[in-house]
């Protein structure tokens, strides 16, 4: 079979592999090394990227739904906006989900991903109660929390290392409305944000967009959004009261093309006035749909073009709760002093998580990107230092750089995990570029 | 391609029976078409080749339906259909035998009765035999040759008989086949086309439609120069 060119999110790295479209399960049989599932290629670096890289967006039925608990079974290539354009008009929602629909289940699982709730509802993982893997064997097993949860523990967060994931079984979150009841607050820097992060605990729903060049007392200049579903109530006098749980996935905007990498300094002034303008705009509360509440960027379909043909790297760190202040002040610092602004930077506090080799603990997590221009490494590595120094720790759904040693200092449990993938996958048939860089395979 | 055409059913609000070999696979396809379209789908057990059997599948339908859709098909390596006789007939009774022993049966159902559809996934290898899949390509235009006779037959009777003639389509009989890009065709695209050529009682559709200029253009080229071609 021939080579394909492929890239995930970020755009960069650039591999050639040779890539099985997995549409019915089965089809695969197991390849000695250098094999990694891949959904919708959301993750920003090298997580899915591998010489096989099997494609398991054609598996994508749903299995059963039982309409009283709201536990939903479907194939691992489901995607999330398939799930809210069939269960949102039915009344009901995702337990968790990061900002972007456009991810399948089987990633949600692999990245364990987090959104903003995870201070209330931790991650996607915490949701699922089965799945069904296709081990390297060509076996395919159940797991869950009482069925081989060595497996299925390390396959949430396990970035599709232990197998490839075929079904899962999780809750939906049932809803009133597709409405959101927002409020957004300034705050003026980042000791007032943190303020405001500590008082919103009861709130389902909260982030802060922050101003990555405000310097000085601005210092960590953002805004916090916090939001509720709304109930029937909260819609009744407003054009939507008749159609409550009003959905559609139409109408999305394209960026068809790369931008010239020239392109981006104007562009990131128009979205920084914009960003202002929203701020001014935005004061108090409101009643907003779901989708450009969880999903703003979604309505411009690949976004991340605007880099240019060069792409950007993303940046998420963590660091723990008792050294978020001090750290965040000191990377954020960093960043204004160097004038690197990305124009979207997400700030959030996470609440408590047990888990293996999840990204989530509890405290602060800033989430930045960074169109790759020269110096960026050496810059990117000046922050690794600060985030390490504070204890803290990566993402590896947004990485495509870190060298091994200061990616594996922030998870303890990781040699506890790769013992479990050396039981299920003894011949190491499960790699990807990442893992092979953080030399975790 | 029978999925896509399911899923366009689905969409439109008819209740299904989804008939093959592989009852655990379809019956995923029917637990998705039931939640997504709150529908009512139904999985059976059916074996194409297994002719014996077809009468029975038949008279077991409960309800009978209004529609039929013959989508089996089985492409074949035509390397191996020339030489194992087995593999010949494999594929003359899937895309043939098979599924004309099974249409007779509701062919004479619908004609009874006065009303009913039936539509007919052939393919564009049956408008001329080609080096390169002529197995493949006879059965289909055997198959060709049968939806147009019973067209005539029970267009008289109020039932409508289409038949579709597919060109490249994206779908698991093609994988690991080198396809022109620009002309393979999406199966949910193409289960579009036939879902409108249905409801609009077509007689013949190509689909996508350019499939009938170029299939007119390789009939019309003269034997002495086709026997020279490798296309």
């Amino acid at each position: 079979m021939s080579k394909q060119k492929i890239s995930n999110w970020g755009g960069y790295p650039v591999v050639e592999s040779e890539i099985i479209k997995m549409n019915h399960p089965g089809t695969f049989s197991g390849k000695r090394g250098d094999t990694i599932a891949r959904g919708l290629g959301r993750s920003y670096g090298d997580s899915s990227l591998a010489e096989t890289i099997v494609d398991v967006t054609g598996m994508d039925r749903f299995l059963a739904f039982d309409d009283k608990t709201g536990v939903l079974r479907c194939e691992a290539g489901v995607s999330f906006a398939t799930i809210l354009e069939f269960f949102v008009p039915k009344g009901w929602f995702l337990p968790v989900t990061p900002g972007t629909k456009f991810i399948t289940v089987g990633g949600a699982i692999a990245s364990d991903v987090h959104g903003k709730n995870h201070h209330k509802e931790v991650c996607f993982g915490n949701w699922v109660s089965e799945m069904k893997i296709l081990l390297a064997s060509g076996e395919t097993v159940l797991c869950s929390p009482t069925e081989k949860s060595d497996l299925f523990y390390a396959t949430i967060g396990g970035m599709g290392l232990t197998g490839i994931i075929l079904e899962a079984e999780f809750a939906l979150k049932k809803i009133e409305t597709s409405f959101i009841k927002q409020e957004a607050l300034p705050a003026e820097n980042l000791d007032t944000v943190m303020r405001l992060f500590d008082e919103s605990k009861e709130f389902t729903y909260s982030v802060a967009w922050i101003d990555c060049l405000a310097k000085g007392k601005n210092l960590g200049k953002s805004i916090l959004f916090r939001g509720e579903h709304a109930n029937l109530i909260d819609i009744k006098d407003t054009p939507f009261a008749n159609t409550p749980l009003f959905y559609h996935n139409k109408g999305m905007l394209g960026v068809p093309f790369n931008f010239p990498s020239g392109s981006l300094n104007s562009l990131t002034i128009k979205l920084f006035n914009g960003f202002y303008y929203m701020m001014n705009k935005m004061k108090g509360s409101g009643i907003t749909h779901l989708d450009p509440f969880f999903y703003p960027l979604d309505a411009i379909a690949n976004w991340n073009r605007i880099y240019g043909k060069k792409g950007f790297l993303q940046y998420q760190f963590v660091l723990p709760l008792s050294n978020s202040r001090d750290g965040m002040r000191e990377v954020l610092q960093a960043i204004a002093v160097e004038g690197r602004g990305s124009f979207l930077a997400v700030l959030k506090l996470f609440g408590k998580q047990e888990s293996m080799i999840s990204f989530p603990q509890e405290g602060y997590t800033l989430a930045l990107d960074f169109p790759i221009m020269p110096g960026l490494l050496k810059f990117l590595t000046k922050l690794d230092e600060i985030v390490l120094k504070h204890g803290g720790r990566f993402y590896f759904t947004k990485d495509s750089r870190l060298d091994p040693d200061t990616f594996k200092k922030g998870y303890p449990r990781l040699a506890e995990f790769l013992e479990i993938k050396k039981k299920y996958d003894p011949d190491g048939v499960f790699s990807s570029r990442q893992s092979k860089r953080l030399e975790l395979t | 391609m029978a999925k896509a055409l399911a899923v366009e059913f689905a969409k439109e609000g008819f209740n299904l029976q989804l008939a093959g070999r592989n009852v655990e696979d379809i019956g995923k396809t029917a637990a998705d078409l039931q939640i997504r379209y709150e529908i009512k789908v139904e999985t059976l057990y059916l074996d194409v080749l297994k002719f014996e059997t077809h009468p029975d599948f038949f008279n077991n339908l409960n309800p009978k339906p209004e529609v039929v859709v013959a989508a089996a098909g089985l492409l074949g390596d035509q390397k191996v259909t020339e030489r194992d006789q087995s593999a010949t007939l494999r594929v003359i009774n899937t895309n043939f035998t098979g599924i004309v022993s099974l249409l007779n049966e509701f062919a004479n159902y619908f004609e009874n009765q006065g009303s009913g559809s039936i539509i007919g996934i052939s393919s564009v290898a049956g408008d001329r035999g080609r080096m390169k899949n002529y197995i493949y390509g006879a059965a289909k235009a055997g198959f060709t040759a049968y939806l147009s006779g019973l067209r005539q037959r029970l267009s008289k009777k109020g039932v409508e008989v289409l038949s579709v003639q597919p060109g490249f389509i994206n779908t698991k009989m093609l994988q690991g086949v080198e396809t022109p890009k620009p002309l393979t065709a999406e199966p949910e695209q193409v289960a579009k086309m036939i879902y409108n050529g249905f409801r609009s009682k077509k007689h013949v559709i190509y689909t996508p439609g350019y499939w009938r200029v170029i299939m007119f253009i390789v009939r019309s080229i003269p034997e002495r120069i086709f026997v020279k071609l490798d296309l």
